[in-house]
């Protein structure tokens, strides 16, 4: 049987790689594309008022409400400013922490710093949102802290949501940039700096135009991440995000929820448009 | 002539192509069959148990204090999924992967037009014969004559405050409704977060703008809602925290984060559990403010797409079932819905306590139903589900 098989697709190349392909290609499709071809169609149906079921007719109704009513419009804003303002943060804060790691330290204290900025991750995250809304309450260890200085911590709200958006994600950004960076060869430091470079210049022409691709991978990661969330929304503000109104939305009004589901992936991506354009992707 | 080379890249994108247009064959099918009724007729004749009975419930409606004693008894496993919300229920429903649900009145009328669950049959749960008659047929769990569920229990939403920083005692929910009132407790009110909330206000309004002739919260015409909406607006500002699960709400008032809002018994008997300031519009008062207050009152319902009816019918049996009754009552805070659990409870005032005998108490809890366009009076121009969740959206802004 399987000599059967095996002299079947015997030159027949086509063949071979399609049912090597039809798996994983299946699995993609299906589960993947499929869904989100799905999704997309279900955006242009609409809901009958009275009945409520769901009408299997193509319009734009959802998207009208979506560019009319000044509120969806603002909650759009605040996520993509948000998410925006996470992935910034969390580069500068992520890049001195991965140039460390993989210039400057010692084979074993890196091993030490990997294992450091994984282990949150080997937490649950509702634990590390739900330590962080007890940090952020107004009897919680912030508050106690700046008490002596006569500061408030920020209390419940977006600037909560940054904060805790920016620790959580903090690791997809740092992982990225570390092996970014341990490409670099040292030689191409050395050789910068025996021309005359001073340690800025180094770090301006070369180093960060070499692990730029990496930030952007990064990037991705923490601005797709924060874009999706909305169980940090709801539980360290009262501010609504693209991700609670989907859920407020789906059980009453599936279309309206993924006309809504579909702006993320719209900013995702021009997102990443625009980093192809920056040349994000030519030295990978 | 020339052995033409499959690239491999188009190969699979070939592949992709094929089967994303097979899916999309399959959702049109799909989709084109889903608009008919699909809920099956209802069991005639109870059989065998299945071996397990796959339920979604309440937090604290499905304990092994009265599970044990009836897997024991009927064979049938129980495994339980808890939802936090009417909403959440309605999804997991719409799966298709459980046998039945203690659906609030917000959920029921959904599930009945999904064709999500079939029809009971009474003379197949032999308790039912014993449970309130003020809980039977009644709009939340009877359509168009068919009965669609088992009444479990019932309750009324609370005002809770924390008594050492407000003062005197609220007795009304002008207190968080009143935006003079509110302005005192600004950031420190707690407000439930579900597009249900707006009848809140319409009890609220009901009592005090009587011109606006509200007769049931749930049926709210356009002047009656943008009403409600407005003081819900207007409230807005001095919300520090809407709650939408219970945890959150406990730490919010063990954290002093809130201090006065609206809750359920659950979260006000773990908060004095944990010895915390709080105090609650108390039963010995009937959990009252003077406008009356919105409740709920559940039922457990069978899915259309059962594998075990006959495991959900002997479990829907055994929960309005007096010991059974009385336990799961006691235990998450909630009037009984068997007459006969009355009986049964360790506390023996506790059916006094929670009015669970008083048809009259039950007439100003406005239980939780599903808003319709139906106004119930023939008219359509009452404001639908739909309208709702929309509304809450600008609201919260």
């Amino acid at each position: 049987m399987s000599r059967r098989l095996a002299s079947f697709f015997h030159g027949r190349p086509r063949l071979q790689v399609g049912a090597l392909l039809a798996g994983p290609m299946g699995w993609l499709a299906i589960g993947y594309l499929g869904s989100l071809a799905v999704l997309l169609i279900a955006a242009f149906w609409s809901v009958d008022p009275l009945s409520g079921e769901i009408v299997h007719n193509l319009g734009l109704e959802n998207f009208e409400t979506l560019v009319n009513e000044p509120v969806y419009r603002h909650i759009i804003q605040r996520t993509v400013v948000v998410a925006a303002l996470v992935t910034v943060t969390d580069a500068v804060l992520a890049f001195p922490i991965a140039f460390y790691m993989a210039k400057v330290a010692t084979r074993r204290g890196k091993a030490i710093l990997v294992v450091a900025v994984l282990l949150p991750l080997w937490s649950s995250y509702l634990v590390k949102v739900y330590a962080w809304r007890t940090m952020l309450s107004a009897g919680g260890v912030i508050n106690w802290a700046l008490a002596p200085l006569g500061l408030h911590g920020p209390g419940f709200g977006v600037t909560a949501v940054w904060l805790v958006m920016s620790y959580l994600w903090l690791p997809y950004m740092v992982l990225p940039i570390y092996a970014g960076l341990e490409r670099i060869p040292n030689s191409l430091i050395s050789a910068s700096e025996d021309l005359g470079a001073s340690p800025f210049t180094t770090f301006r022409r070369v180093i960060l135009p070499l692990s730029f691709p990496a930030v952007v991978a990064g990037s991705i990661f923490t601005f797709a991440l924060t874009l999706g969330d909305y169980i940090t929304p709801k539980l360290v503000s009262n501010d609504q995000f693209i991700g609670n109104v989907i859920s407020t939305n789906i059980s009453s009004d599936l279309p309206f929820a993924s006309a809504l589901a579909l702006v993320p992936i719209v900013v995702m991506v021009a997102y990443l448009l625009v980093a192809r354009k920056l040349g994000a992707f030519e030295h990978v | 002539m020339s052995r033409e080379h499959a690239h491999p890249a188009r190969t699979a994108w070939l592949v992709v192509a094929g089967l994303v247009a097979f899916m999309l064959l399959l959702a049109g099918c799909g989709s084109s069959d889903s608009g008919s009724s699909t809920s099956s007729n209802e069991l005639q004749k109870l059989g065998k148990g299945e071996g397990q009975v796959n339920l979604i419930s309440w937090a604290g409606y499905v304990e092994p204090e009265w599970t044990k004693p009836f897997e024991k008894e009927s064979g049938c496993k129980v495994n339980d999924k808890v939802a936090g919300t009417s909403d959440e229920m309605v999804q997991l429903m719409r799966t298709g992967q459980y046998d039945g649900v203690s659906a609030s009145g917000n959920a029921t009328a959904r599930l009945v037009d999904g064709g999500d669950v079939s029809p009971v049959n009474v003379s197949l749960v032999p308790n039912y014969k014993t449970i309130f008659s003020d809980l039977k047929n009644q709009p939340y769990n009877t359509f168009e004559g068919v009965h669609y569920g088992i009444p479990h229990g019932r309750g009324a939403n609370l005002l809770m405050w924390n008594p050492e920083n407000v003062k005197p005692a609220p007795d009304s929910w002008d207190v968080i409704l009143d935006p003079k009132k509110a302005a005192k407790y600004s950031g420190k009110i707690s407000a439930y977060d579900d597009p249900i909330y707006i009848a809140d206000a319409a009890v609220y309004l009901k009592y005090h703008q009587p011109d606006l002739k509200i007769e049931s919260p749930y049926e709210l015409n356009e002047e009656q809602f943008e009403a409600a909406v407005t003081l819900l607006e207007e409230q807005r500002p001095y919300v520090g925290e809407y709650w939408s699960d219970a945890a959150k709400q406990i730490s919010a008032f063990a954290g002093g984060d809130s201090e006065v809002g609206t809750t359920w018994q659950y979260q006000y008997f773990a908060l004095k559990g944990e010895g915390k300031p709080v105090a609650a519009s108390p039963a010995s008062q009937g959990f009252l403010p003077k406008e009356g207050a919105t409740g709920w009152s559940d039922t457990w319902m069978i899915s259309s797409k059962a594998q075990h009816p006959n495991c959900m019918y002997m479990w829907m049996n055994y929960i309005v079932s007096p010991k059974a009754n009385a336990e799961v009552a006691e235990y998450f805070g909630e009037a009984p819905a068997q007459s006969l659990a009355c009986a049964q409870t360790v506390d023996k005032e506790f059916c006094s306590k929670y009015h669970a005998e008083e048809p009259e108490f039950w007439k100003r809890v406005y239980y939780w139903e599903t808003p319709l366009a139906d106004c119930g009076n023939g008219s359509s121009d009452c404001k639908d589900y739909n309208d709702w969740v929309k509304a809450w959206t600008s609201i919260k802004g």
